[in-house]
């Protein structure tokens, strides 16, 4: 029988047309995911079945939830309907949770709404019910007491708690770690077989789409573009787009060959300690030890990724390397010369540097011109240019990646997070380093993107000598851009080697979790 | 939750402590010679050096201070130059009126603002909101002596359903507080818009959150997300305010009681600048000091009992 | 521009030109008495009445908007100077004793309120416009530091910031080139409402004698003289203080129409 039914849904929110025409059938037990870039309209598509769509969304269409005509029907009897014969699961665990609530009492919340119980009853039912989800913690405990992966759990035996037919999930393990990640899946799999429940996953991640759904719908700017049953889509992609899609997300640069030569960065035995807060009143603070004995060497014109999960201590070394802060034992020497030097940076050094930072809107001053932003390192140099060569220095840093030198004038928010990550390469080329430092500087992007910012990498490698750490959570991404690899666990570093060789053939227990964890894509036009 | 006290506990004391070294500089220190400026130029040598002791300025000044601090510990606040009786009992008589009075437009404020403040947010951009927004714009820029005065001038002279000013005493407590009542709504009212605009806009900042959404995701209509959800999380701002707001009342009390006049620390304090009692002024300072670091104090602890973050944090 | 900040700016400058013209010209001399004629009604010859002296109610106004309109700017000019370099100093030495002990300075001046500020001034050193500014300024430094703090922080945690840290700037240089122009527009809209505090502040402390003292006009000396006549001559209790309602509201909605027009996210602190 049909579970849900979306024929010819358009929205317009205050007049901007959002959606148009969608189409969308799916039967009780079935996964369903909706993907596509940003703006394709996903999140929207999802929020109209739950019948919470923003202030001055007008619809048009019929979304039909086991016969009831979610567009037509009242909003108190929408209240009645969600939590109950339909649930959602959003994006961001960390904020997803009321902090002054204990995580029992919310997901009680949901049985008391819809059901005449005892408050007793309830929180009994939804303890079961977090026990269900996996989660290994007292309902006692509050939302900031939690790990992201164990909110995400709550979160989940909320929407679930009353048994809905429907479990709409957005982008429910974006802001997760992959072994995470992994968990949450099998848990989402085994909910629906166990309940019998449609999930209807919206996410960007195909190789997510490729590993779970039953049926896949390719959206692209309020549209649906491509549809059908996971392995035939897969197999015949009809779509321009959608093989544009996943060919972007299989992406594969080619790197020049690396060059043999003399190590550049040397990194040898550091570790790093913080001040925790104090136990006790007056009591000496205990330490925490955020990297153990840390050691590696990058090579002039070498690429080199590193991989973990978030609190490995990726940014701590990044941190230390760029010589921000001091490290406690061991010492990191770039061509040398000691990276950290007290208050006073040693310019001389800093100058072989630079880094690229992940999020493209917080990268920049909002209130300098790309011009002055992108000459920021000029900072480091004896005699920064100045006239007629600063000129000429920011109309080829600005063309070296791909904009054009009249865009020197603009401010950042003219610009795409793409066009913005462009400009951060730019502005770490214009001192000419030696090392650059791309902190999970693709993560933030669209697969097309992210794509064309990969192949701008590899370009740049091809024209000069250029020597990177890549850090990644994304696997995929750090095999195409790197010669050797390493990966990060809890402040140790557990393996490194030849990329191709760590990836695949890989040593250490948890390296193994982790490619074993990350959802694959199946190869292209291939019958799965 | 005991290390957190503590923690706030011990600033409290700091807190304290600076601020008594710093009231006793500006009264004491600055000066140069207290007994002589608070004789004015025209005091005899003898009748200075008669106050010079009995303030005991011979003594070198830290024993000054920590005489004086471990007077103000024992209740004892010395002895006041022009009534010539212990300062401890000039505040007695007048605290009893002053710190009513605040707690009581205290007390007001609150009950006006929380459901304006709610019922705007709840109606945003609609006709009540409009409304209360509006006359909370009015509310903040009055001053609020003068709304004293227009109050005596409508309720008192016109309508005579109050008395333009003057205190009963504690002996009938309904008369003590029917003559409280128009300086505590003077006090009030301009505090009340306040505190009226910082709950509708905490709340509508919390009504943006993701866990409002997460909860009307469960089916909770939207009132019930507000009041729910909504409401006690918008009270950690609101919170403070409150805590700020205290310590204007107690200040803006000086000036209402000088409208109404009525015997409280504020005419206490004047009389005392204009007869250079420097002895009372730097007690009844140090005693309102005092009561607002403590009144901070009491929101921090409030804080806690609202946020759970706070009570694992440090 | 919205609705709000054109009727504001209007009513600011309406009392920012009477205090200018009142330095060439006022409707009537305030500093001669007319005994004769005092506590008149609105006429023709004094369009808003007279006082107990009889001098001309909107001469005195002009004066008065003078002393209200120096008194709190220059408070806020003490606050802005003081309280911006304290708070982004603090905010770059995040967590550092420095930071600690700027916070706790903020606390303890919280903890003396402008009033309280104001006694302990005059006590010792007599009431005076000069005290006034002052002890509304020392408030003001608080607000200031702590704002701009609170401001700053968050933008410490921005990449661009680390981007500027790797080019090798230092913490001051960082805090001139980026962290301030980021927060003007919040200094912009609070120094506005700190502003309108200031002109309650005087009138309050002037309207308990300690503030500006005679012959120098003060709205809130004018309220205090009236205190006694409201009943006979309510005029002169209701245009003094309708002058500080007016300039108070006008900077009010010049705040929130301010805050609008550059930034809707900006947060400001009313108390």
């Amino acid at each position: 029988m049909t579970l849900l039914a979306i024929k010819d849904l358009s929205l317009a929110i205050n007049g901007t047309q959002i959606l148009h025409d969608i189409e969308l059938t799916m039967q009780a037990g079935e996964i369903v995911a909706i993907t596509g870039e940003s703006g394709s309209g996903k999140s929207m598509t999802a929020l109209s079945v739950m019948g919470l769509l923003p202030q001055g969304s007008v619809t048009a269409g019929a979304v039909t939830l086991d016969g009831t005509d979610i567009l037509q029907t009242s909003e108190p009897d929408l209240c009645r309907m969600r939590g109950n014969a339909m649930g959602m699961v959003f994006q961001e665990p960390m904020t997803a949770l009321n902090p002054v609530q204990t995580i029992g009492a919310q997901v009680a919340e949901t049985i008391l709404i819809h059901e005449k119980t005892t408050k007793a009853e309830a929180h009994k039912r939804a303890a079961t019910m977090l026990e269900r989800v996996g989660l290994k913690v007292a309902p006692t405990r509050y939302p900031h007491e939690l790990s992201g992966g164990q909110r995400q759990r709550v979160v989940i035996a909320m929407a679930i708690a009353l048994r809905p037919k429907l479990l709409i999930a957005d982008e429910p393990t974006t802001a997760l770690d992959v072994t995470t990640q992994a968990r949450i899946l099998d848990l989402l799999r085994d909910l629906v077989r166990e309940f019998d429940m449609g999930l209807l996953l919206i996410t960007h991640d195909l190789a997510v789409v490729a590993d779970v759904a039953n049926q896949i719908i390719v959206m692209q700017k309020g549209r649906v573009v491509d549809a059908g049953e996971t392995k035939h889509l897969l197999a015949h992609m009809q779509h321009p787009y959608t093989k544009a899609l996943f060919a972007a997300s299989t992406h594969a640069v080619s790197l020049p060959k690396a060059i043999q030569s003399a190590p550049l960065l040397r990194v040898q035995n550091i570790n790093r300690d913080y001040p925790m807060s104090r136990q006790t009143l007056l009591g000496p603070r205990p330490m925490f030890r955020a990297l153990y004995n840390i050691s590696f060497e990058i090579n002039h014109g070498e690429r080199v990724g590193l991989v973990g999960e978030s609190g490995c201590g990726k940014s701590t070394l990044t941190h230390a390397i760029l010589g921000l802060e001091d490290v406690q034992g061991g010492e990191i020497r770039l061509d040398g010369e000691p990276v950290f030097t007290g208050k006073r940076p040693n310019l001389a050094v800093r100058r072989k540097m630079q880094v690229v930072f992940q999020d493209p809107y917080s990268s920049f001053n909002p209130r300098h011109r790309v011009d002055r932003l992108i000459t920021e390192p000029f900072h480091l140099l004896e005699t920064p240019p100045t006239g007629q060569a600063r000129a000429d220095a920011i109309a080829k840093a600005l063309t070296d990646v791909g904009l054009s030198p009249g865009d020197a004038s603009k401010y950042i928010h003219e610009f795409s997070g793409g066009q913005r990550q462009r400009i951060a390469i730019a502005r770490a080329l214009i001192v000419e380093p030696e090392l650059i430092i791309f902190d999970e500087a693709v993560s933030a992007l669209d697969v097309s993107v992210r794509a064309q910012v990969l192949d701008l990498i590899a370009d740049l490698c091809r024209k000069r000598p250029l020597a990177y750490l890549f850090i990644s959570h994304d696997l995929s991404v750090v095999r195409t851009v790197t010669d050797r690899v390493m990966v990060m666990q809890a402040g140790k570093i557990v393996e490194q080697g030849e990329t191709e060789a760590v990836f695949s053939n890989p040593q250490h227990p948890y390296t193994q979790t982790l490619i074993a964890a990350a959802p694959k894509l199946p190869a292209l036009g291939m019958a799965v | 939750m005991i290390r957190y006290a503590l923690g706030r506990l011990t600033a409290l004391v700091i807190s304290l402590v600076v601020a008594s070294i710093v009231i006793f500089a500006v009264i004491e220190v600055i000066p140069g010679d207290p007994a002589a400026f608070m004789l004015g130029v025209n005091a005899r040598p003898d009748t200075i050096a008669a106050l010079r002791a009995e303030m005991g300025l011979d003594q070198p000044l830290i024993t000054r201070y920590l005489d004086w601090v471990t007077g103000l510990l024992r209740g004892d606040f010395g002895q006041s130059w022009t009534y010539k009786t212990p300062v401890s009992e000039l505040i007695n008589d007048r605290i009893w009126v002053s710190l009513p009075l605040a707690i009581y437009a205290l007390i007001l404020s609150t009950l006006i603002a929380f459901p304006a403040g709610i019922y705007a947010a709840s109606r945003r951009g609609g006709a009540g909101d409009v409304t209360i927004m509006g006359a909370t714009q009015l509310g903040v820029a009055i001053p609020n002596f003068w709304f004293a005065m227009i109050l005596v001038l409508i309720f008192a002279i016109n309508l005579r359903w109050f008395s333009a000013g003057g205190f009963p005493g504690w002996s009938d407590p309904s008369q003590a507080i029917k003559s409280l009542t128009l300086p505590a709504v003077a006090l009030a009212l301009p505090q009340a818009a306040i505190l009226a605009r910082v709950m509708r806009s905490s709340l509508l900042d919390m009504l943006g959150e993701d866990f409002i959404r997460t909860a009307r995701a469960k089916g909770l209509s939207a009132r019930q997300a507000l009041w729910k959800h909504a409401v006690r999380n918008a009270l950690i701002p609101v919170l403070t305010i409150i805590g700020l707001q205290f310590s204007f009342l107690l200040a803006g009390g000086i000036i209402i009681e000088q409208v109404f006049f009525l015997p409280g620390l504020g005419r206490l304090i004047f009389q005392s600048i204009s007869a250079r009692d420097l002895i009372v002024v730097e007690s009844v300072v140090m005693l309102l000091v005092f009561t607002v670091i403590v009144v901070n104090f009491l929101v921090d602890l409030a804080y806690a009992a609202v946020d759970p973050r706070l009570r694992t944090k440090a | 521009m919205s609705r709000n900040l054109i009727i504001g700016t209007a009513l600011t400058l309406v009392f920012i030109v009477l205090a200018a013209v009142s330095f060439i010209w006022t409707p009537a001399d305030i500093e001669t008495l007319d005994i004769p004629n005092k506590l008149q009604g609105p006429s023709a010859a004094n369009l808003l009445g007279t006082d107990h002296f009889g001098r001309d109610i909107l001469s005195m106004i002009m004066m008065g908007a003078r002393t209200s309109i120096a008194v709190a700017l220059v408070a806020v000019g003490i606050g802005m100077a003081l309280g911006i370099p304290l708070g982004l100093l603090a905010a770059a030495r995040h967590r550092s004793l420095l930071d600690e002990l700027v916070m706790r300075g903020n606390d303890l001046v919280f903890a003396f309120p402008s009033l309280v500020i104001a006694i302990l001034i005059t006590a010792v050193f007599g009431a005076s416009a000069v005290n006034a500014i002052i002890a509304i300024g020392i408030f003001n430094i608080p607000v200031f530091a702590r704002l701009t703090r609170g401001a700053a922080l968050p933008l410490w945690e921005r990449d661009f910031i680390l981007a500027a840290r790797v080019c090798g700037k230092s913490a001051t240089r960082i805090s001139v080139e980026h962290i301030l122009p980021n927060i003007t527009n919040l200094m912009i809209v609070q120094g506005t409402i700190q502003f309108s505090l200031g002109i309650l502040a005087e009138a309050a402390l002037s309207y308990i004698g300690l503030g500006a003292q005679p012959p120098t006009a003060s709205w809130g000396r004018m309220l205090a003289d009236a205190q006694t006549l409201v009943s006979i001559a309510p005029h002169t209790a209701l245009v003094p203080g309708f002058a500080i309602l007016l300039m108070v509201l006008g900077l009010n909605l010049m705040g929130d129409g301010l805050r609008d027009w550059l930034d809707p996210r900006i947060r400001v602190a009313r108390t």
